[in-house]
């Protein structure tokens, strides 16, 4: 059985990267007695899968990952087992139950939401708010996106799903709807840097505060997108 | 939520910042409004190596117990956070409220080699704390040291307020006790100082004074006030089954040297290796008993969430009830997919078997220390391992499927001959050897097996019957390496050896600290001054400073480590009495010169002193006299990574 547990990630915790967020998880699971199945051969590991890899510094209301369970007593008992062995800035959020033979969590994402704001003294010069709408509407957005062998010239507009002004005043930032499926996950500050460039104005390092509100997939067809959260195909149980 | 000391700019261009963020699980979270007394415990190396420490892990649990006391974790921050927080004047703070150091009751560090002496330094300044005890007031937290290097603290003794001699458990209480009055009746910081002095392990260094004869060696070491004792007793826990020992462990984020639930099963060890300053500070041997341990195992893993647990001690093959604690183990652990790591096992028939059971064969290696090359040498040494044992267990264990070993050697090691390091090459060309007369050709996974020899450089430590010994030169060192490699590359196995030896510049400053005096904290202040931190780690020792900084203090090297000790001197340690008498030392020294071995504490007790606390070993039924002593291997089955 294949159960798909939505957690939040928040304080402290965003400084945890995602090789380490995989370490606890094993941990936590065998704190929570929680009856995980166990791969074959000599040194067995958990069965488990996560959805996206959240990059260090960000926080999240929406990261998901999938666990294969030999038994269980229910989802609430699971995701009240697992919230007390938490810590603070780790929340479960839900527990769902995957049908038989369900795509994978990270085979299965497709977009991201993103709200981002800029830190204290790092918001630029220009009225950001007011430009935005004027960005979004371009035809193309071109970037030069690094990856870890090469650069290359990438158009970001199809990418973006929805770019707007989110909140009001000192609290205000940016809601953003990307791709985030494994051949072109767009990251936030791509999007940002692109848009402050267009205003003559340079990104900074650490100027940002992200949160990725949740993690979605796809389930249009042929060129009709529908996004819904990853649990939205799970089950109570 | 909790705010955290360091910015998101630091913490997102520092390596590892989950070194920094505390928040663990299992980690303590006390209202500091509704204790008396908060303790910053430190150990001086990076987060990751610190962590890894079992003694913290007790005492952090100990202290926590107690209502009064809020205890938290701080490790030295690595070289690119250190340089931030000197740009920008950041206080070193704990992990747990991520508040200063400074404003805290005890700073107390946990010394367990001498290489970390400047990271001891690196602490109090960025906790912006002075340095010298002498210029500290009541205004910053009392420094207090512990672990096995206080067995000669003189090298340091400026630094700190106080050092706790001897094992952690029995008198913390009371010294809190102690301060919290003091606190309560508005005393000086010397009042309490004086008090604290007082209490049994204590050491206060401000209350003694040292006179020096005109060769440099100590004329006299005598307290300066009445009431304090001029010798100070190392403490014991005699009850381990009945003390602390945590429970909940600190389980940490990021991937640390010890990343499971670490059980002592005994404490002390009665094979007496001559060069061994463990195997006589932590008499006399103690065990715990096995339905405790069995209690806390069941329980930690449960704590944690760890996916394996390593039993220590100095040599478990002696923990008398291993057999029943280790089927308690396998069966507790296989379904839970637990693994077992068992090091410093005895390699024979049982252990293969044990560890066959716990471990994949094709990964893991064998690890012999015969630290000697020769049998005469190994019977200087008092390390009963025999070239007979080893070949044995090497065939036991290549017919179970090892085909790794490590052997463990020191070089430099008393009365030493060129034979005797050529006995290294000879030994390991004889177990490849065995290898390829035991396992048949086709039975060869890879076709061959690996033996890797390192050599470590012996430096004589206190409290060692080999405290009297000469210690060589970097050169010398040098060329003993040199003539090892030889050795091994004359066999006719060599192709199945690997040789690794330790660095000799490292070792020549550990010797100098290990048995040094009051005059060289001027050289560790000075070397830390010109940048010297983490001298532990290679890459960051820089010899040449070091060597300027003796030189700028008018310090001898060699007279701290070359020159030969007269039977009669007075060292700096001498007025710290660890249990073991220096009668005991000397006669042990003597008997090292004669090549003449001594049993181990369970076949006959060779009278060390480390009875009189009453309890352990000591008072154990000896087997009748007629009967055979049991081969001391001590091995390692160590799992490569």
């Amino acid at each position: 059985m294949k159960v798909r547990i939505k957690f939040a990630k928040s304080g402290p915790m965003r400084f945890i990267g995602h090789l380490d967020m995989m370490r606890f998880f094993q941990k936590a699971v065998r704190r929570a007695g929680i009856d995980v199945a166990y791969s074959e051969g000599f040194s067995p590991h958990q069965i488990m899968s996560f959805a996206a890899p959240l990059g260090v510094g960000l926080t999240s209301h929406g990261e998901y990952l999938d666990l294969e369970v030999k038994s269980h007593s229910g989802a609430e008992d699971m995701k009240r087992r697992l919230n007390e062995v938490m810590v603070e800035g780790m929340e479960i959020l839900g527990v769902t139950m995957l049908e038989n033979g369900a795509k994978n969590a990270m085979a299965s994402v497709a977009a991201a939401r993103y709200s981002v704001r800029f830190r204290k003294g790092c918001a630029p010069s220009f009225d950001w708010a007011d430009r935005l709408a004027a960005f979004y509407q371009k035809s193309s957005i071109m970037v030069r996106k690094k990856t870890k062998k090469s650069e290359m010239d990438l158009d970001l507009k199809p990418h973006i799903y929805q770019l707007s002004v989110l909140g009001e005043g000192e609290a205000a930032g940016i809601s953003m709807l990307v791709n985030a499926g494994s051949s072109c996950n767009i990251k936030p500050a791509l999007v940002m840097g692109a848009f402050l460039k267009e205003n003559g104005e340079e990104l900074q390092e650490f100027a940002l505060e992200i949160t990725r509100e949740d993690t979605f997939m796809d389930l249009g067809t042929e060129g009709m997108r529908k996004l819904v959260p990853l649990d939205a195909v799970g089950m109570g149980f | 939520m909790k705010k955290l000391a360091l910015k998101d700019e630091i913490l997102l261009q520092i390596e590892k910042p989950a070194r920094y963020i505390g928040n663990e699980v299992n980690a303590v979270i006390k209202e500091k409004d509704q204790v008396d007394v908060r303790i910053a415990m430190c150990f001086p190396d990076v987060y990751e190596i610190g962590m890894s420490h079992l003694g913290i892990q007790i005492l952090y649990d100990m202290f926590n117990c107690f209502e009064d006391v809020w205890c938290e974790r701080v490790y030295s921050p690595w070289i690119d956070l250190d340089k931030i927080m000197r740009e920008e004047n950041i206080p070193l703070f704990a992990l747990e409220s991520q508040e200063p150091i400074k404003n805290m009751d005890f700073l107390a560090i946990t010394i367990q080699y001498e290489m970390c002496y400047t990271n001891i330094l690196q602490i109090l300044d960025l906790s912006q704390i002075p340095l010298r005890a002498a210029e500290r007031g009541w205004e910053h937290p009392v420094v207090i040291g512990g672990g096995p290097c206080v067995y000669n603290p003189e090298p340091i003794a400026a630094f700190f307020d106080i050092f706790y001699i001897g094992e952690g458990e029995t008198r913390y209480r009371e010294l809190l006790d102690v301060y919290k009055e003091s606190r309560r009746l508005g005393e000086s910081k010397i009042g309490f100082l004086r008090k604290a002095a007082k209490i049994p392990g204590m050491y206060v260094p401000m209350f003694y004074h040292v006179e020096y004869q005109e060769d440099g060696t100590i004329q006299s070491m005598k307290p300066v006030e009445e009431g304090i004792s001029g010798k100070v007793v190392k403490e014991v826990e005699m009850d381990l089954s009945g003390t602390y020992y945590p429970k909940k462990p600190v389980v940490p984020f990021i991937k640390v040297t010890q990343d499971r639930v670490v059980l002592e099963i005994q404490r002390g060890c009665m094979r007496g290796c001559r060069f061994c300053q463990a195997g006589q500070i932590y008499r006399p041997v103690r065990e715990r008993d096995v339905d405790m341990l069995k209690s806390y195992a069941a329980e930690m893993l449960k704590n944690t969430g760890h996916e394996e647990i390593s039993l220590s001690s100095l040599s478990s093959s002696d923990y008398s009830r291993l057999p029943e604690f280790i089927d308690f183990l396998i069966q507790e652990c296989r379904e839970k997919k637990i693994n077992i790591s068992l090091p410093s096992l005895r390699i024979d028939a049982f252990s293969l078997d044990v560890m066959s059971k716990v471990q994949d064969v094709k990964k893991s290696s064998l690890t012999f220390a015969p630290e000697a090359g020769s049998q005469r040498l190994r019977d200087v040494i008092n390390k009963g391992l025999t070239e007979e044992v080893i070949l044995r267990g090497s065939a036991l264990a290549f017919e179970g499927g090892w085909t790794r070993v490590k052997l463990y050697f020191m070089l430099g090691l008393p009365t030493e001959t060129e034979e005797d390091i050529r006995g290294i090459g000879d030994l390991a060309n004889k177990i490849a050897a065995v290898f390829f007369e035991t396992v048949p050709k086709e039975k060869r996974v890879n076709g061959k097996v690996q033996i890797v020899v390192s050599t470590s450089f012996f430096i004589p430590k206190p409290f060692t019957p080999f405290q009297w010994a000469s210690m060589c030169t970097k050169e010398e060192f040098l060329e003993k390496a040199y003539v090892t490699r030889t050795s091994i590359k004359e066999q006719l196995n060599q192709k199945s050896i690997k040789y690794n030896w330790h660095e000799a510049e490292i070792s020549v400053m550990e010797g100098v600290f290990a048995r040094g005096d009051r005059k060289i904290a001027d050289v560790i202040e000075r070397a830390y001054r010109k940048g010297c931190m983490f001298d532990a780690w290679s890459e960051y020792f820089h010899n040449d400073i070091w060597m300027e900084a003796f030189e700028e203090c008018g310090i001898c090297i060699d007279f701290y480590t070359t020159r030969e000790r007269r039977m009669d001197e007075k060292f700096p340690w001498d007025f710290l009495d660890c249990g073991v008498t220096k009668e005991f030392l000397l006669r042990e020294w003597e008997k090292a010169m004669e090549e003449a071995v001594s049993p181990n504490c369970r076949i006959q007790c060779q009278n060390c002193g480390a009875n009189r606390f009453g309890g352990g070993i000591c008072y154990e039924k000896r087997p009748e006299p007629a009967a055979e002593s049991k081969p001391a291997v001590t091995a390692n089955a160590g799992k490569e990574q």
